[in-house]
């Protein structure tokens, strides 16, 4: 992999920026067409991880690419700034501005409504741009006369007044804009960008705040567009008026899905293809204006078979070819795998449990949960009504009930994700009532989840990197430059968070490729990788063969030293085995509290299960 | 300054627009309600229509044809593309419904313009409506008016489809949770393809009804496809009834501040979309949930 070694793809990306100018032109593309190829590149850049990284597509990206151009060719035409590259980065730093204020508000929302209201917003820059602000962009003649950029050495200065002068300054640009983005995203906030793309719901479940982060890759996103445009205008020499246009948002947009998303190079090869295509249909075919219906087939075409690109497709032929080969060894692995797992199946040593954050001893034996008078409706339906509930730190916690006794409801009010009807939640002496879900993880409660909340696409270990990235890190922080490897302590608890779901063998496999019962251990490592001091467990068990129960319960009694547990579920025998109290739930109220032993021989218990006239059965 | 006869007109030509976007918003909504498709090829809809019925009354010279061809040719367009091709992303992310539907969109734009290039036709208002109406308290153009009424009856047509026949019951029922209406043995498939074909159907229609009123060329979608995006963000993205209070909102903020100055109507337009997020996200008649 490529990311083993992180300064090969800054190496291989400079020895191609060099070589392309000697290879390029041989095989048709003229001067002009690479320079612009560089800059729809580094523009898809930024494009890249609002859209391949964080899973936001937008359709005005044009907004910026226009500010970005029209503020530095205003500054070096009109007012007569005589600085190309200050300019260039004022213009860059207006686009995030705007893209600040403007992600402010398409951000309220997200999947296609976020479409629709940055289409909506592109449209009104093109028309500022046209009227309002004429004045200073020249409406629709744009700016001309943009100077070339200009480099003052002391003692000569070098203009990249040519064609080719200019591929250097662009090529140098595209570098550093390049490296700057491989930094962000293998920085930690990187790591959460992509938890976002996944699962934006699990990702804030685990406390990181998926807002302030969505907006930090929609102003990145800003800036490179900004700065591209600039670029623009000086290659030209002219800044046109339609950067603004909606056409730009869109061929950014097929440029990138062309070429494929989520590895910053998608938008390159994507701009290669469709400059390529576009001058050798219109100058070698002499199509005229029939290129365009000639890309949009090639692009409805690709959308449809190609799901992942032209990079992904190539990754997937790769793949096919080398298959053979890794099948075996894949194979190989998983026999071994099994023949440990039968031979062995007591032997797996459990480390000892992540310890659960530091606690105050003045609050030990007072209760770590308390709910008062909790209720919760969804329109006449109760779903919960008036529930007191309160567990002391350290016991470990059974709810049980029939299905629709309102078991979910209940975890979802203690973990903040439904706000209570009425009633009040005590967590550690804090009231959480009303707090956000990322807030409650962030105090040490979390919950793994009945249905699996996994990011599908990561692999285990970046998984459980996520989950502990916002333990170390808090909901929100700006460490866009630092590598995610130099977190301290973060590869030490990652692994540890491995060894205490047992899959350590597992670590660098896709959650996709991984079987229900390593899923179902990751859910729970999951929300262990946040070092919660209260986690609640909806129905762990579901879904387990007996085997995996037997495993399961052993991780769950592991997990639990130092740990307040909560844990629903159906398989009652399991449960008996790891609670000290059990808490039965029946049409939304609290039926009985007790021992294992007192539940099993309350009749209150076995009526609300079986009915009256089964009780008798049942007490066998 | 402001003058009443000029305000009163303006605000009529607000409604006959209002009720146009009213017209196209709704089979953008439906479509997206039902389907959870967000088709960006709808402003393209909208432009086949127009283009159809000109052809049609180009070759026969009546109106009532073109509007008819014009409908039913968008009509079988959108049923067909639903069969090959947006039948395989209901399973994909909606990424990749936008941005199949965003290149059959250009697609669509583009094959027009290599047919018929790209200047703009023109399509006359049929004889009866041709002229100017004395309204007593000021003349308007008469086809404007007609237009109001057709306009009209297509949203009645469409209310009573939708919510007085069985087919309408089972799309609305779709629209809440199409999962369970596929599990009571109604088949969704057809169900999808009926609506995809009524929502485009609805955006040609209005494309053609539109072509005297203002010229077509190929990229005269793209400009309703943005006013669109706005209504249905004003009335809640699924919503029948949001769309039509959205397009008359919005139909009203375009004329009126393009009274003063049409530079500004779009950015009025914008001040709306962003009032109604703040204060409503999910539009002044939509629901949580669905996005």
């Amino acid at each position: 992999m490529l990311r083993q070694r992180p300064l090969l793809v800054e190496l291989l990306t400079a020895a191609c920026l060099i070589a392309a100018p000697f290879i390029l032109p041989h095989v048709g593309f003229t001067p002009t067409t690479i320079n612009r190829i560089l800059i729809w590149g580094l523009f898809g850049i930024g494009f890249d991880i609002l859209f391949g990284f964080t899973g936001l597509l937008s359709f005005g990206q044009s907004a910026f690419f226009g500010t970005g151009g029209m503020v530095a060719a205003y500054l070096l035409t009109v007012a007569n700034f005589p600085y190309g590259t200050a300019s260039l980065l004022i213009g860059t730093m207006v686009a995030a501005v705007v893209g600040y204020l403007v992600g402010l508000i398409a951000l309220r929302r997200t999947g296609i409504y976020f479409a629709m209201i940055t289409v909506a917003i592109s449209e009104v820059f093109y028309f500022v741009e046209f009227n309002p602000l004429s004045d200073f962009t020249g409406g629709e003649n744009g700016l001309p006369g943009v100077p070339p950029p200009s480099l003052f050495l002391g003692f000569t200065t070098v203009e990249f007044n040519t064609n080719w002068k200019m591929y250097g300054f662009l090529a140098f640009w595209y570098f550093v804009g390049l490296v700057i983005a491989l930094r962000i995203i293998r920085s930690p906030v990187g790591t959460v960008l992509r938890a976002i793309r996944e699962n934006p719901g699990r990702a804030a479940a685990v406390g990181h705040s998926i807002n302030g982060y969505k907006l930090t890759a929609f102003v990145v996103a800003a800036a490179y567009a900004g700065f591209a445009g600039g670029l623009l205008g000086m290659m030209q020499g002219f800044m046109p008026p339609d950067a603004f246009t909606f056409e730009t948002s869109g061929q950014l947009v097929m440029q990138s899905a062309i070429g494929g998303g989520g590895t910053l190079f998608g938008p390159l090869v994507g701009a290669m293809v469709w400059l390529y295509l576009s001058d050798f249909l219109q100058t070698t075919l002499h199509l005229g204006s029939t290129w365009k219906l000639v890309l949009g087939i090639v692009f409805v075409l690709l959308v449809c078979f190609l799901r992942h690109g032209l990079i992904g497709g190539i990754a997937d032929l790769y793949r096919i070819v080398t298959r053979g080969q890794a099948r075996s060894t894949e194979e190989a692995a998983d026999e071994t795998l099994r023949e440990e797992h039968d031979a062995t199946p007591q032997a797996v040593s459990k480390p000892a449990a992540v310890p659960a954050r530091p606690r105050e001893a003045s609050l030990n034996g007072r209760p770590i949960l308390q709910a008062k008078g909790l209720t919760k409706r969804y329109g006449g339906l109760v779903a919960n009504s008036d529930i007191d509930f309160a567990v002391t730190r350290g016991e470990i916690r059974g709810i049980i009930g029939p299905n629709g006794a309102g078991k979910t409801t209940f975890f979802k009010m203690l973990t903040c994700e439904v706000p209570p009807t009425s009633g009040q939640i005590l967590f550690e002496g804090h009231d959480i009532t009303g707090m956000t879900v990322t807030e409650v993880c962030q105090l040490g409660l979390t919950k793994s989840y009945q249905i699996n909340q996994l990011f599908n696409r990561l692999t285990v270990r970046e998984n459980l990197t996520i989950g502990v990235l916002a333990e170390l890190r808090g909901t929100f922080r700006l460490d866009l430059f630092r590598s995610t490897k130099s977190v301290p302590e973060l590869e030490r608890r990652v692994e540890h968070a491995l060894e205490l779901v047992d899959l350590v063998k597992r670590a660098d496999t896709p959650v996709s490729d991984l079987a229900y019962g390593e899923k179902r251990r990751l859910e729970i490592g999951l929300a262990l990788a946040t070092s919660p001091t209260l986690l609640l467990l909806d129905e762990p068990l579901a879904g387990m063969s007996p085997q995996e129960r037997i495993g399961t319960v052993r991780l769950l009694k592991s997990i639990a030293r130092g740990r307040t547990m909560i844990i629903i579920d159906h398989d009652m025998d399991s449960l008996f085995e790891l609670v000290e109290r059990v808490t039965v739930l029946h049409e939304g109220r609290i039926l009985i509290e007790g021992t294992p032993d007192e539940i099993k021989r309350n009749s209150k218990v076995q009526e609300a299960y079986l009915g009256g006239v089964h009780a008798e059965v049942a007490a066998e | 300054m402001l003058n009443w006869a000029n305000f009163i007109s303006q605000c009529f030509n607000g409604l006959v627009l209002g009720a146009l976007l009213a017209l196209i918003s709704s089979g953008l909504t439906i479509i997206y309600g039902t389907l959870g498709v967000l088709n960006l090829a709808h402003g393209a809809m909208f432009m086949l229509g127009g283009y159809a019925g000109w052809v049609a009354y180009t070759y026969t010279g009546s109106f009532i044809v073109a509007v008819a061809f014009g409908a039913a040719f968008v009509m079988v367009v959108g049923i067909l593309v639903e069969r090959v091709i947006i039948r395989s992303f209901y399973s994909r992310p909606h990424e990749d419904q936008l941005l199949v539907t965003f290149g059959i969109g250009i697609v669509f734009v583009e094959t027009i313009r290599f047919f018929f290039g790209s200047l703009s036709k023109s399509v006359p208002p049929p004889p009866p409506f041709v002229g100017i109406t004395n309204l007593g308290f000021m003349m308007y153009p008469t086809y404007r008016l007609a237009v109001l009424g057709i306009v009209a009856a297509a949203l009645i047509v469409l209310y009573l489809v939708l919510y007085r026949t069985r087919i309408g019951m089972i799309v609305r029922a779709g629209i809440e949770d199409s999962a369970m209406v596929d599990a009571l043995g109604i088949d969704v498939g057809k169900i999808f393809m009926l609506v995809f074909g009524l929502g485009a159907a609805a955006a040609g229609f209005a494309g053609i009804v539109n072509a005297p009123v203002v010229s077509i060329a190929p990229d005269v979608g793209e400009a309703i496809l943005v006013q669109t995006f706005v209504v249905v963000v004003i009335g809640g993205v699924g919503s029948f009834p949001g769309a039509i209070i959205g397009g008359l909102i919005a139909g009203q903020i375009i004329s009126l501040t393009s009274m003063f100055n049409p530079g500004y109507s779009y950015i009025m337009l914008f001040v709306a979309m962003t009032l109604v997020l703040v204060l409503r996200p999910y539009g002044l008649l939509g629901t949580a949930g669905r996005e």
